[in-house]
């Protein structure tokens, strides 16, 4: 049996399966929607959904570049420094295990823009696996390397751009890899607590709106653009690290 | 390119890390510009820092290291080999061959014939463009002497260079190493374990004693080059190999003394 193949006859399988015992069960659709039926909400509703899937995507996507920003600049703050580090590190250790549900209310009180608020929601989920991956990274070069470095007289700069920067590259990748997956989490988390209030909303908020009027088919139809998207988004940085871990794979190393 | 001479002198120099570990303790050597020298000794005694001294990435705490290539501020004049080929995995061999000279701001389009050109006589020509991963060991390592040779150095320091080399592979590099040594105003300083590529290869060998490390005993090798395989036959390297066996359990008795 073909590997690739698999996962898609697993999941082809499960909602033939849910198909057909919802139908022969005779659920009512506001318990739980038919696949089928979940497929044709989606379509119907498409125009809708689309505008909120955008947002959220917006949500994520800007989330994901301010996390990559600030991670990889406070990194190099405390590559530089141990002391920098020592100092701050457990910050943001808190910010990281806190549950984002906690503060979320918090922050939507101090930051009266919405979009704002939902940025520095996602972006508190978002960062520290770029921040701690890529101090890692920085200080992941040959020693042997950094010695070649100093033998040649290479400036701060030069080692920086020709050794520092390309050995924390897969590390970045693979924190870029879990932060892809966090932003998404935290975006929708955030816009579940801001409610459906706002101008713009965003596939959390049709989820809410969708189950205060029982209309179960909507929500499955929300969730399965959510499912979509966190899928897509970490099939695209797997093949990114893919593509960029297989030039920078180490001699010798898996 | 130098015009420093590649004489390397160490009087009685002294090394205390700052572990208080005392590596070398009175070490005191020469090698004239152009000569060819092996270090030889049990591990541990001191052999890297001794190339670490002369290549200036650690101080001596007591005597002196002078070599004039060092102090050269023009030139990089001084090359090291480690163990290992250290290569940047994620550049090309070109790129990795062209990083001594780029570090002292030569473009890619001034360094390209050098480049080519060396690259051909290590036996690279055609990987200029590949990446190390796709590199055996033996061209991996190859690139790396290119990299320390780019810069037309006075002085090569080279850390055991062919210990991670099957041993058909390495007699072949030990061959081409003294051809591109031989065409070459070089001076080599050549750290290793075995006393067989010791012989071999250089003019003069110097064996050292367990940590601290001191120089205890000389072999010469008077063999002309270049040397060839049937060099391994001829009574001056069998004489030499006897001797040199000889002082390195000269050198572990008295360590145990
Ligand atoms: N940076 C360092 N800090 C503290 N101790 C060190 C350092 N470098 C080397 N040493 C110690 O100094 C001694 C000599 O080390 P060195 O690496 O020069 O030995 P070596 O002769 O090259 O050994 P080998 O043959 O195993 O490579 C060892 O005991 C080692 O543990
Ligand atoms: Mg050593």
């Amino acid at each position: 049996m073909n590997r690739r193949l698999l996962p898609w006859l697993t999941l082809g399988t499960l909602l033939a399966l849910w198909e057909v015992l919802v139908r022969l069960a005779q659920i009512p659709a506001y318990t739980l929607p038919t696949p089928s039926l979940i497929a044709l909400t989606l379509w119907q509703n498409l125009p809708s959904l689309a505008v909120s899937w955008w947002f959220t995507l917006k949500i994520t996507f800007g989330a994901l570049l301010l996390a990559c920003a600030g991670g990889v600049l406070i990194a190099a703050v405390f590559a530089l420094s141990r002391r920098v580090e020592a100092a701050f590190l457990p910050i943001a250790v808190m910010l990281q295990v806190t549950p984002l549900v906690a503060i979320a209310p918090l922050i939507l009180i101090y930051i009266e823009n919405t979009t704002a608020a939902l940025l520095l929601c996602a972006w508190v989920v978002a960062f520290f696996p770029i921040l701690s991956n890529t101090v890692l990274g920085l200080r992941a070069a040959d020693p042997n390397l950094h010695e070649l470095f100093r033998l040649y007289r290479a400036t701060p700069l030069q080692r920086l751009r020709l050794l520092l920067v390309p050995s924390a590259v897969p590390y970045f990748v693979a924190g870029l890899k879990i932060s892809g997956g966090l932003s998404l989490i935290g975006a929708v988390t955030a816009e579940m607590v801001a409610g459906v209030a706002g101008r713009e909303t965003g596939l959390a908020s049709r989820i809410l709106e969708a189950s205060f009027r029982t209309e179960t088919p909507k929500m499955f139809a929300a969730l399965t653009l959510l499912v979509l998207t966190g899928v897509l988004i970490f099939w695209l940085f797997d093949l990114l690290a893919r593509r960029l871990l297989g030039r920078w794979q180490l001699p010798g190393h898996k | 390119m130098g015009t420093a001479s590649g004489s390397i002198t160490l009087q009685e120099v002294d090394k205390r890390f700052g572990t208080g570990v005392l590596a070398l303790e009175g070490a005191s050597l020469e090698v004239a510009q152009g000569e060819f020298v092996a270090l030889l000794g049990p591990s541990g005694c001191g052999k890297s820092t001794v190339l670490r001294l002369v290549a200036g990435l650690e101080a001596a705490t007591g005597g002196t290291v002078d070599a004039p290539a060092l102090r050269d501020p023009a030139e990089a004049a001084t090359a090291f080999v480690f163990q290992e080929p250290t290569l940047m995995p994620w550049a090309s061999v070109f790129d990795n061959v062209w990083l001594p000279l780029r570090l002292a701001g030569v473009s890619r389009e001034q360094a390209l014939p050098r480049i080519r050109a060396l690259l051909a006589s290590v036996g690279l020509a055609q990987f200029t463009a590949a990446h190390p991963a796709q590199l055996s060991g033996g061209m991996r390592m190859r690139a790396s002497i290119a990299r320390a040779l780019v810069t037309e150095p006075r002085v090569l320091l080279m850390d055991e260079p062919f210990a991670a080399l099957d041993e058909i592979t390495r007699s072949r590099i030990n061959l081409d190493l003294l051809a591109w040594w031989q065409a070459r105003s070089l001076s080599v300083l050549f750290v290793t374990h075995s006393l067989y590529e010791a012989a071999f290869l250089s003019q003069r060998v110097l064996v050292m004693s367990a940590r601290p490390g001191r120089l205890v005993a000389e072999v010469r090798i008077d063999a002309p080059y270049p040397r060839t395989r049937e060099f391994r036959l001829s009574p001056v390297y069998q004489q030499a190999c006897r001797d040199l066996s000889r002082a390195l359990d000269a050198a572990h008795v008295e360590s145990l003394a």
